[in-house]
């Protein structure tokens, strides 16, 4: 059973339709990046996989949860859904590791004492174990982002969506960030991750998907797909981001 | 006739204990309404948003007099009657909870949107949400404006005897009636007000400028 | 509820109304006037007329609005200056939202650049035109909002003026409910009388804000500061 299945995804901001029928299937421990120009569709797409966005028509399934409005039930696909902002979004009043411990703690009920070795271990991972009572704000960009990550995964997601994770940071901090989603990926995790980072797409995702227009306009495995790109519109995209 | 002397002032003194205890009183009661009336200002159900909003813009729009006077004579007119204390606690409260409401709806709506998304991506509830992410950062947004409000609410504790209830101002009258030495008696009326309004202005600026400065690093 | 006891009144009520609308434009006008005249001072006539202002606005702003009218009303006859109800209720309105106002321009003033002063004199504009066009203008067009807020504010504490027996719209309420025994039902119709005054009002003063600060009208509305009780 693949981790996610978008099928025939429809959705319209007003009159404006945003996702013109876009079908995706993205098997466990695959990595897919989607890229695309601005406007093409690409964060409305992750926001529906977790629920932060609707649609209209369509059928989404992640990690053995069918898309729904209901409550309880979307809280549950979220338990195995981790996404991470562009703009970190960390909880300025908590410290980093209470801003790790809180939701294993409230949602899942995980002991005082496990969530704290859980969050020391995922901090471990994303290398930042000093930082655990700093508080978000002395913290730089990079930091900060890796943190977010951290805190996904302390839910212990099934799938893990990232937003142009590395847009907001100066050129020399996308690098550490970058590296943690590396080994993410390399130790199997399911990602979907939008990014204007071509090498890391061409070099770290299986797949990649270039959007255009609301649509899936080619998709194929991603050293293939940038070095034979079928289509003009992904040729343009490609030779305008080398630069 | 009197002369206005030791006696007169400490009585003057002691009343504003009460104008204290009032205040305390109103803030505490309205702040459990205003809480609430907040929170159903920005719920997602219609009419409980558009009732929260008609009682706020209602209550901002008419005197605190005429707060006073409508929850007096409406109690009354449901057979309630209220000793004096009890009576200008419950008018207060509701002046309080209408300015309240909209302060902290207010705070509330600046903490980012950002803040809800990714409280709701980590599977919170929207009461855990409320609880753990939005509210303790509008506490602390609504902190200065919050202070600055309650130097509104002394102030407006002077009205109060208009329900019966002896507070600073309402001695200094009754002292002014006995003696007729209107000047230096509202002069210490007023410097008690001032004592306990500076202070509190002093520390709404000053939160405010915390605020700022955390806010633009 | 019998209303119509109340509303048989009505030529009292309609008097009270007039009252509390002509003590409100009178103080409005003359609290802003001298508002401006002590933003003036501050910044023209050096650091002792600041502090001056300052004390001024905060002895105000920190004190309530009754008190001040009965230091007026009662107090200053003690000193010889005796006043009727009426004018003492004007002076105590006047002085008070000079004081609310004084604050808001204040505000308005300072985020005005200094070079956009400049900018004014470099363009060969006197001392004067500079003032008018490139200080007082933006700066009042900014903080309309906060006056327009502070204005209402000052309408309703006009309430507080039957306390010195003046006949204004709640003065009225307790006459009417002196000879009619209907407490409930005059204070409802008074305060119903309050509400559509307080929200005409509003929309007047915006309707006034884009008359007569069109270029900068959504610029003010961005900026928009609370205004605080009397
Ligand atoms: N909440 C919203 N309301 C109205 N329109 C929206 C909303 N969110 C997105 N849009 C519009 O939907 C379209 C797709 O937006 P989306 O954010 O998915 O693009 P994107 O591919 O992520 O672009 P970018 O690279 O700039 O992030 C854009 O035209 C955008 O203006
Ligand atoms: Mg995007």
């Amino acid at each position: 059973m693949p981790a996610v299945l978008i099928e025939d995804i429809h959705k319209r901001f007003g009159s404006l339709e945003v996702l013109k029928g876009v079908s995706l299937s993205v098997e466990p421990g695959q990595v897919v990046a989607i890229i695309g120009r601005s406007g093409s569709g690409k964060s409305t797409l992750l926001r529906c996989i977790n629920g932060l966005e609707t649609f209209h028509a369509g059928k989404i399934e992640v990690a053995g949860h069918t898309m729904t409005q209901d409550p309880t039930k979307l809280r549950e696909l979220r338990k195995d859904v981790g996404i991470v902002f562009q703009s970190y979004n960390l909880f300025p009043h908590l410290t980093v590791g209470q801003n790790i411990m809180l939701s294993p703690r409230i949602t899942k009920n995980v002991p005082q004492a496990e969530a704290l070795a859980l969050a020391k271990d995922v901090l471990a991972q994303v290398g930042l174990s000093e930082k655990f009572d700093s508080y978000p704000d002395n913290l730089s960009g990079g930091q900060q982002q890796r943190v977010a990550i951290a805190r996904s995964l302390a839910m212990k997601p099934k799938v893990m969506l990232f937003d142009e994770v590395t847009s907001a940071l100066d050129p020399e901090l996308t690098g550490e960030v970058l590296l943690v989603m590396e080994k993410l990926a390399k130790g199997g995790m399911t990602m979907l991750l939008v990014t204007h980072e071509m090498n890391f797409a061409r070099t770290v995702a299986d797949t990649t998907v270039f959007m255009h227009q609301g649509k899936i306009w080619e998709s194929g495995p991603s050293k293939v797909l940038f070095a034979n790109p079928q289509t003009p519109e992904l040729s343009n995209f490609v030779k305008a981001g080398a630069h | 006739m009197q002369t206005f002397g030791w006696p007169e002032a400490l009585f003057i003194f002691r009343s504003a204990g009460w104008t204290l205890a009032l205040t305390a009183i109103a803030f505490f009661i309205g702040s459990i309404l205003g809480g609430a009336f907040a929170i159903m200002r920005l719920s997602r159900v219609r009419w409980l948003r558009r009732f929260a909003s008609g009682y706020i813009l209602v209550i901002q729009s008419i005197p605190v007099l005429m707060v006073l006077f409508m929850s007096y004579y409406g109690l009354s007119a449901l057979g309630i009657e209220l000793p004096p204390f009890l009576a200008a606690s419950a008018s207060l409260s509701i002046y309080v909870s209408a300015y309240l409401a909209e302060i902290w709806r207010g705070s509330i709506e600046s903490v980012p949107r950002q803040q809800w998304e990714a409280s709701a991506s980590l599977a919170h509830t929207t009461a855990q949400t409320y609880r753990y992410v939005i509210l303790p950062q509008a506490v602390r947004i609504s902190l200065p404006p919050t202070v600055g409000f309650l130097v509104q609410l002394v102030k407006n504790t002077s009205i109060v005897q208009v329900v019966g209830f002896v507070d600073l101002m309402r001695a200094g009258m009754l002292v002014n009636n006995a003696t007729y030495q209107a000047f230096q008696i509202f002069t210490l009326v007023g410097a008690i007000y001032f004592a306990i309004c500076f202070p509190l202005s002093r520390l709404s600026r000053h939160l405010e400028k915390v605020m700022n400065a955390s806010r633009s690093h | 509820m019998l209303f119509q006891d109340v509303l048989s009144k009505w030529p009292m009520i309609l008097h009270g109304v007039w009252l509390t609308i002509a003590l409100s434009f009178v103080a409005i006008t003359l609290g802003l006037v001298l508002a401006t005249a002590m933003t003036a001072l501050r910044s023209l006539a050096g650091s002792w007329a600041g502090y001056v202002v300052d004390a001024y606005v905060e002895l105000m702003r920190n004190t309530p609005f009754l008190v001040q009218l009965f230091m007026i009303f009662f107090g200053l006859p003690q000193l010889g200056i005796r006043l009727n109800g009426l004018e003492a209720s004007i002076l105590a309105m006047t002085l008070n939202l000079a004081a609310y106002a004084t604050e808001i321009i204040r505000a308005g003033v300072d985020s005005i650049h200094r070079s956009q002063i400049e900018a004014g004199l470099a363009l060969a504009m006197s001392k004067w035109q500079v003032l008018k066009h490139v200080v007082l203008q933006p700066a009042f067009a900014r903080v309309w909002p906060a006056l327009s807020s502070q204005f209402v504010l000052m309408m309703l504490a006009s309430s507080i003026c039957s306390f010195v027996s003046v006949q204004e719209l709640s003065g009225t309420a307790a006459i009417i409910e002196q000879d009619t025994f209907r407490s409930f039902e005059t204070y409802i119709v008074v305060t119903v009388i309050y509400l559509v005054l307080a929200l005409s009002l509003k929309l007047f003063l915006n309707w006034l804000g884009h008359k007569l600060f069109p270029q900068v009208s959504g610029l003010a509305r961005l900026t928009e500061a609370h205004g605080e009780a009397a």
